[in-house]
């Protein structure tokens, strides 16, 4: 069984983010990049699978859509334990120019299990990883938040609105994973460190797709009303205050 | 042409999602001079469906197929794609939720459609076609053209106020054909949260956080939640030492709520754990520390022990309320 995860490059999650160019672009001057939090705990999800011999897990790759610019957040990748990773040289114009590039290589490698993250802590987009699944004419399961394969047979527990479901899928298959999916992001080790080095970065061109959307330009959320204090011996004022003022009690 | 909105139901009765998108979309509508027309699935009684009605939507389409009573996203997919083209529908809404992040980005392939999610206000302009959504986990706001014929939205959810109005729905009963042997997710098992407010859906939550100091001190946050009808929620590390249940945990890598009022309790507010509760309308903090950053997100505060604070919060709540 080969599992890909596809991990997004995203600014640091504390990052005071700013906009340039008329505030069309983010201002990129000093911000951290990271693997997306949600493809972190994919990939360490992916690796707990391959430790396990029972589940038949063979190899873990990564793919990713992006510039060189992004290959010390691949490295970073393999350093935790991808075996392998891929990435399409082409700056990920929006959500289907993305999938449409991983549903390309994926055709190409061929895996049993595609893991997405629910969504890029830096667009917000929730959307790559079903319709990636679409594009493939593979069945997905979103909202995943467990994820084993028990005597061959996927199992997975989803988040619905008002409960958990468990449900089988056959391969391959796409899983959009969330909350849940492994507890703590897996940490390169320093021999992982070194043996990242030597690891193929094995790269595409990207094929023509038309983006579906374009940003017209971003801008900052409003600023709050600065914070009203009450006294804390007399919370009693607060709840007026909740009542009477914002109406919301 | 048509604006289409796809509802969601539960044991049969609507979510209260369902008449935010039938609102939100009969706005749409109106944007675009034509009809809102709802789809629901399920086993959902006429009386029910009329419902819709009350926020502008024009035309029910009901589907109750026992082949669709689990949620396989290429089914549903196939039968909403379906309903958008007998319907000519310019503009296909969906929730931002479980359910609604699942099928959207699907139709969005099938129709070549483009697709703005976690919206959450009516579209900046029809032409072109401009929406406003989250970016950067509620750090930064987007301005998002949709280029193609067909858009799809999914809307925040919380983000939209119900709109009521003269009723004046029709209800249609249309049959799909599903093909069984096309469905390859199957539910084994299925536990239902009973009985409590889910935190996506409540009006109010009550949070806490390390300030909260053991899972033993629970009780009178629980208590103060009950009083308001709100769910309870809690931060990251509170849910990772197992003080609470992981269903509780807000923030970027939990849930994104955006309720009327948020109270934050030993909470310190880490831009991570704000991703999830900006949207909220209201942030009451209450925390030892007056220069926790959680105080520069909320517009009434307590600078005090939440040991102490929360047993009188709860009192005045019990007075105020004449309890
Ligand atoms: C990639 C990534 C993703 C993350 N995602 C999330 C997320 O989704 N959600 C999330 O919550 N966090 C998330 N975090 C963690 C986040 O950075 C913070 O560590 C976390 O939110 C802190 O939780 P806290 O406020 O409960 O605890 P602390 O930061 O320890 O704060 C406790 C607060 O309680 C106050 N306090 C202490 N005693 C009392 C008392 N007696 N009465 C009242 N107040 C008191 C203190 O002054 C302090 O402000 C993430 C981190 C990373 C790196
Ligand atoms: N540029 C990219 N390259 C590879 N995978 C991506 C890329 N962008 C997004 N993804 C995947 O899609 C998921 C959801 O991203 P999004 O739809 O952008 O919110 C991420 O968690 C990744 O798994």
């Amino acid at each position: 069984m080969k599992i890909l995860v596809c991990i997004s490059n995203v600014p640091d999650t504390t990052t005071k983010v700013k906009f340039v160019e008329g505030n069309t672009k983010l201002d990129t001057t000093g911000i951290q990049w990271v693997i997306n939090p949600w493809d972190e705990l994919s990939l360490t999800r992916a690796l707990e699978l391959k430790d396990d011999a029972s589940t038949g897990v063979k190899s873990v790759s990564v793919a990713h859509v992006g510039s060189i610019a992004a290959e010390p957040t691949i490295r970073k990748a393999l350093a935790i334990g991808a075996d392998d990773a891929i990435r399409v040289n082409a700056e990920p114009a929006d959500a289907y120019y993305v999938a449409s590039q991983l549903a390309e290589v994926i055709k190409k490698e061929q895996f049993d299990i595609v893991i997405c993250g629910i969504e890029s802590s830096d667009f917000n987009g929730s959307t790559v990883g079903s319709m990636l699944s679409e594009l493939l004419d593979y069945p997905s399961v979103s909202a995943v938040s467990s994820l084993k394969i028990e005597n061959g047979q996927v199992v997975i527990s989803r988040e619905i609105d008002g409960g958990k479901e468990i449900v089988h899928v056959s391969t391959p298959f796409v899983a959009v994973v969330q909350k849940g999916i492994a507890k703590e992001p897996r940490i390169a080790a320093m021999r992982g460190i070194m043996m990242a080095r030597t690891k193929p970065i094995k790269l595409y061109e990207p094929i023509a797709v038309e983006p579906l959307t374009q940003v017209v330009s971003f801008e900052m959320p409003k600023p709050r009303a600065s914070c009203k204090f009450v006294d804390a011996e007399n919370p009693k004022q607060l709840i007026e205050l909740l009542q009477n003022e914002a109406k919301v009690i | 042409m048509s604006v289409l909105v796809f509802t969601e139901n539960w044991d049969g009765k609507f979510k209260k999602l369902s008449f935010e998108l039938a609102s939100y979309a009969s706005k749409v509508a109106e944007m675009l001079n034509t009809n809102a027309v709802a789809l629901s699935i399920g086993n959902v009684d006429e009386s029910e469906l009329k419902k819709l009605g009350n926020y502008g939507v024009k035309k029910i389409v009901n589907i109750n197929n026992d082949a669709l009573k689990n949620l396989d996203d290429r089914a549903y997919t196939s039968v909403i794609a379906e309903i958008a083209q007998k319907e000519s529908s310019e503009v296909i809404i969906l929730s931002n939720n479980n359910m609604g992040k699942g099928l959207a980005p699907r139709l969005s392939v099938r129709l070549k459609a483009a697709i703005g999610a976690g919206v959450s206000q009516l579209p900046l302009s029809t032409s072109p076609f401009t929406v406003y959504k989250r970016a950067f986990s509620g750090n930064a706001f987007a301005h998002l053209e949709l280029k193609t014929g067909v858009k799809i939205i999914t809307l925040a959810q919380n983000s939209f106020e119900l709109i009521e109005t003269a009723n004046g729905a029709s209800v249609e009963n249309f049959s799909v054909n599903v093909d069984a042997s096309n469905i390859k997710v199957q539910v084994k098992d299925v536990q239902k949260q009973t009985g409590k407010i889910l935190i996506t859906d409540a009006e109010i939550v009550v949070s806490g956080g390390r300030g909260m100091k053991s899972p033993d001190n629970w009780e009178p946050l629980v208590e103060l939640a009950n009083l308001l009808g709100a769910a309870t929620a809690c931060s990251r590390p509170v849910s990772d030492e197992g003080w609470r249940s992981h269903e509780e945990h807000t923030g970027q890598t939990g849930k994104i709520i955006a309720p009327n009022l948020y109270f934050a309790i030993g909470i310190s507010g880490a831009t991570q754990h704000i991703a999830g509760v900006s949207s909220s309308k209201y942030i009451v903090a209450i925390n030892t520390d007056k220069d926790a950053p959680i105080f520069g997100a909320a517009q009434y505060g307590i600078i005090g022990d939440a040991s102490k604070v929360l047993p009188k919060l709860v009192e005045a709540v019990k007075e105020v309320k004449g309890k």
